[in-house]
């Protein structure tokens, strides 16, 4: 069985009372901290853990925090991205009902590390019930002197709030999180600067995703060391994985970094195998954004060795051959998917969620569906299919937020890997699936 | 603190600290100034959204030479000492700006021969330039309902780019801002939700703001081409402004008063609306004499010469 | 709604608490989700214009945000909002499928009410759910692997018990 760190207890009835997880040795991680460590100290274990980023970009969390200005003299904010919007996405979901304490734990050590005294959790209007569920969790934490005034009696104080969004999946992008957070639409900021220096009212901010904030609990109880001899290379630790489509057994799921793809989808342990016998055709393996790659190329990269669950192994090969492990939302699909139609729910789904702020993607994207859904309807033709390439080539790199480029990449990746079934359309005007 | 030292497609240019290469661009002038649809450097926090300005930064500074791995947008990127920049020698940004010249255009009306701000629209100059007198595509067109925003101010949301000037102007300038940016994405409008006149003392520059004819002088409407009218700079003792304005007259007639623009279509100062707006009679101004407008512009009547009659406007607004 | 009700009014004054002085513009979304709540599930320039006075900010700031996310309404809507997931994950699972029948059931495209004011359809984005899809949301629920069979039978409930989905989300 490979190791857990966040979802260990996860069966267990009742975990999201803070009773049975304090009874599992919850909040001993706080507790350390807070009376034995300095908050640079929590900065330096995060650090040599190797913890990076899980909110899509894998950038290390440690060197985030080292970023923030402590000599602003500003107050300083510590934001969680709770914003969960990726297609194929829903690993943070798991833990906010289940285990919504472990977040706020997370969140403290945080706060504590970065010095700040208020800390707000941004989660996405939908999911309102799960906002509850924290909300309950941070009403029994205050109870239990764990937020508030001079936390168990440390001296350090701490607020944390939970605020829902009103649907948009671009205020999952860190800056558009903040705008929003501040009570306005959701247009990502330009940076620099960056929020390390100019964040939520202006002042020094980090904004991290709830598994990364929820791993540090761990981290700070058994020591960097512990973590960084989990995982492969620079993928340190465990990962959750929301599994999705044509498997038997979808689901989240932790996975030791470095685990063999193939040994992902067909093993019992995980998600049991293509449904229905089907054979395996394509996957986006970490969310909606990241290039889809066939079957052959999902299970070994290019030269030939299997290829892993882990930030350099999904990304060997670049855009050519290659992917990115992204949000960890791995989408399968077997043989009788029609990629040009999955396509287009993703080019509308880009479509729909544009801030609108920039013209690229403001205008590309919505470019892009129509002539999708000309060619999946049957109306396309070879050109349109070149114009795709094209168009996807402009908005990338040229926007303001890397909102185009997640747009511009499946279309990009799925033509590379995939044009014959584009022509097919065009030629048999019709889909042929 | 020393001044920078960049070159613009191979021209050097020393500027100072904190200067965006747009504005050390526009130190030199000339082609090397990349074109600014939403950039105006009399408004705060403006540009960065149309990326028709995105240049290539071969050099990053010379502490670190290495390239910028993407095009940037000049107009919110700051020069660093020993930059390299490339604005038109580079292949890698003409196309992209044409490719982004296209994506304006997309959803464009191209209604120019009806528009008023023909031979004055930056976005008319911005697809000569580039070589795109029309997009490559007969996709749809998007179109907005009309609004109505009072009886100065004339919006045709179809023409708008979107470069939040005109918001940026009310937020600035004015006291009250009653229109703003509704909806997302290509849905975004430039509206008041609820009928409502943008109407205070310095509501009229959202005019001159704008880049292309989304908002036009309600007052000039249909009576004349610009490049009928002839420009003045004149002046009058104003107790809101400067009172400095370009009068477009036709004869003796006073057809329209805006702002005086300098070379880059900005204006050098915002004016008040009832100079714009109430003093029409040549009396009411000291005229200086004969405007030179300096922006290179296409105010090629050839083109238009022909559609150039009212009749034919109401029908194609119709 | 001309003003919150006796029920939400601790719930806003407690949310207010959450920002810096000065920062009370950042209760604007949750605000809103309760406004819209007790307006019937949209939200009308007036109820708008509320929000704004009681923010002490200019209505336009409230008009520019209820309109850039999609959750909240600004034409009315029926008194139980269906939303059905579209995206990929979701369409894999037979979404399509799914919304084809909400369709013929009710008699409605999506983005449309039934005449009798009972149901509006309307399509979402991923919701977060993709390992159970698809999936559907009415009001703060979510319904997961809803497949033809289970879509009868909560129309059918609903239908009897006259659902409404606007309830304020915070209760
Ligand atoms: C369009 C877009 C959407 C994003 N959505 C999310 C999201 O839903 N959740 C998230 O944690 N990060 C999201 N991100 C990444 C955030 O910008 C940011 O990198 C992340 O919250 C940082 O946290 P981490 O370092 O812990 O991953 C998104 C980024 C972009 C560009
Ligand atoms: S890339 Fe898209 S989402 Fe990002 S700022 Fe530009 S328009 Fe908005
Ligand atoms: S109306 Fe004109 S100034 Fe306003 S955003 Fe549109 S193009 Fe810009
Ligand atoms: S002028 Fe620079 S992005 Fe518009
Ligand atoms: S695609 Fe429907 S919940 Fe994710």
């Amino acid at each position: 069985m490979a190791k857990k760190i966040l979802l260990d207890n996860i069966d267990v009835p009742g975990l999201a009372s803070f009773e049975v997880y304090k009874q599992l040795g919850g909040y001993s991680a706080v507790e350390k901290a807070l009376k034995n460590l300095t908050p640079d100290q929590v900065t330096g274990e995060v650090t040599k853990s190797g913890l990076r980023g899980r909110g899509g970009a894998g950038f290390p969390t440690g060197m985030k925090w080292g970023f923030i200005d402590k000599k602003s003299g500003n107050p300083r904010y510590f934001v969680c991205n709770f914003d969960e919007s990726e297609p194929g996405t829903f690993k943070d979901r798991h833990i906010g009902q289940l285990n919504p304490h472990l977040l706020i734990e997370g969140m403290i050590l945080g706060s504590y590390a970065l010095g700040a005294r208020t800390s707000y959790i941004y989660i996405r209007g939908e999911l309102f019930y799960v906002l509850k569920i924290i909300e309950k969790a941070i009403a029994e934490a205050y109870k239990n002197g764990l937020l508030g005034n001079n936390i168990l009696g440390t001296g350090y104080s701490l607020d944390l709030y939970c605020q829902p969004g009103g649907g948009a999946y671009i205020c999952g992008e860190e800056t558009a999180l903040l705008e929003s957070l501040e009570g306005k639409r959701g247009n990502p900021r330009i940076k620099p600067p960056f929020p390390a220096v100019v964040g939520l009212y202006g002042c020094p901010t980090v904004v991290n995703n709830v598994e990364t904030i929820a791993t540090i609990p761990w981290i700070i109880n058994n020591g960097y060391e512990a973590y960084s001899s989990i995982g492969i290379g620079n993928s340190k630790g465990t990962k959750l994985i929301s599994a999705c489509g044509h498997i038997n057994k979808p689901g989240v799921y932790e996975i030791e970094l470095g685990l063999p793809i193939e040994e992902f989808i067909y093993s019992d342990e995980y998600c049991g195998g293509i449904r229905n016998g089907n054979k395996l055709k394509a996957v986006v393996a970490g969310g909606s954004s990241v290039p889809i790659l066939p079957a052959e190329l999902i299970l070994r990269t290019a030269t030939g060795e299997p290829r892993l669950m882990s930030y350099e192994s999904l990304s060997e090969g670049g855009f050519q051959s290659g992917s990115m492990l992204g949000s960890g939302g791995f989408i399968v699909m077997d043989h009788t998917t029609c990629i040009v139609k999955n396509l287009l729910t993703f080019a509308r789904f880009y479509h729909h969620e544009s801030c609108g702020q920039c013209s690229p993607c403001r205008e590309g994207t919505g470019w892009m569906e129509k002539i999708l859904h000309r060619i999946e309807s049957g109306n396309g033709s070879m050109k349109d299919i070149d114009l795709l390439v094209n168009i996807s080539k402009h908005i990338e790199g040229n926007t303001i937020c890397p909102l185009g480029d997640a747009a511009a990449w499946p279309v990009a990746s799925a033509i590379r890997h995939f044009r014959a079934e584009f022509e097919e359309h065009v030629k048999l005007q019709k889909c042929p699936f | 603190m020393p001044l920078l030292k960049l070159t613009i497609d191979n021209i050097e240019v020393e500027v100072e600290p904190g200067t965006t290469i747009m504005n050390a661009a526009r130190k030199i002038g000339g082609h090397v100034v990349p074109p600014a649809m939403c950039y105006y450097s009399k408004l705060e926090g403006s540009g960065g959204k149309c990326r028709t300005c995105l240049v290539k930064v071969s050099q990053g500074s010379f502490k670190d030479n290495r390239p910028m791995p993407k095009l940037v947008a000049s107009c919110r990127t700051l020069v660093q000492d020993g930059m390299v920049v490339q604005n038109t020698t580079s292949p890698e940004v003409i196309e992209n700006r044409r490719a982004i010249t296209e994506f304006l255009l997309l959803n464009h009306p191209l209604d120019c021969p009806v528009c008023d701000q023909a031979g004055e629209c930056h976005l008319q100059d911005l697809s000569y330039q580039n070589g795109l007198e029309e997009t490559n595509t007969d996709e749809a067109r998007r179109t907005f309902a009309p609004i109505d925003i009072g009886n100065l101010i004339k919006l045709h949301m179809n023409r708008c780019i979107l470069c939040y000037r005109c918001v940026m102007v009310a937020d600035q300038i004015t006291d009250s801002r009653v229109h703003g940016v509704l909806g997302r994405g290509d849905h975004s409008e430039i509206s008041t939700l609820i009928k409502k006149a943008v109407d205070n003392d310095f509501s009229g520059n959202m005019i001159d703001v704008c880049p292309v004819g989304a908002l036009t002088d309600k007052t000039f409407r249909f009576k004349s081409r610009v490049w009928f009218t002839r420009p003045f700079d004149a002046h009058r003792k104003c107790t809101k402004c400067s009172g400095k304005t370009v009068l477009w007259m036709k004869g003796e007639e006073i057809l329209r008063v805006t702002g005086r623009k300098d070379k880059y279509g900005e204006l050098e100062e915002f004016i008040c609306n009832d100079c714009r707006f109430v003093y029409k009679q040549p009396k009411d101004w000291e005229i200086e004499g004969p405007r030179k407008i300096e922006r290179h512009s296409v105010i090629s009547q050839n083109h238009y010469e022909k559609l150039d009659n009212e009749e034919n406007e109401d029908k194609i607004e119709a | 709604m001309t003003k919150f009700s006796a029920e939400s009014l601790p719930i806003v004054n407690r949310i207010l608490k959450q920002y810096p002085e000065g920062k009370q513009k950042s209760a604007l979304l949750p605000l809103l989700h309760i406004a819209q709540a007790e307006n019937n599930g949209w939200l009308s320039a007036e109820t708008m214009d509320y929000i704004a006075s009681l923010l002490e900010i200019q209505p336009i700031e409230v008009y520019e945000v209820a309109s850039f996310y999609s959750m909240f309404n600004l034409q009315p809507v029926g008194n139980c909002v269906i939303e059905v997931c579209q995206t990929g994950p979701c369409w894999l699972n037979g979404a399509e499928e799914l919304l084809a029948y909400f369709t013929e059931r009710l008699g409605i495209k999506a983005g449309e009410t039934t005449a009798d004011g009972k149901f509006t359809l309307k399509t979402v984005e991923c919701l977060a759910a993709c390992g159970n899809a698809p999936v559907i949301q009415v009001g703060t629920d979510y319904f997961e692997n809803v497949n033809k069979q289970k879509a009868e039978e909560l129309l059918d409930k609903w239908q009897k018990e006259n659902k409404i989905s606007h309830t304020n989300p915070y209760l």
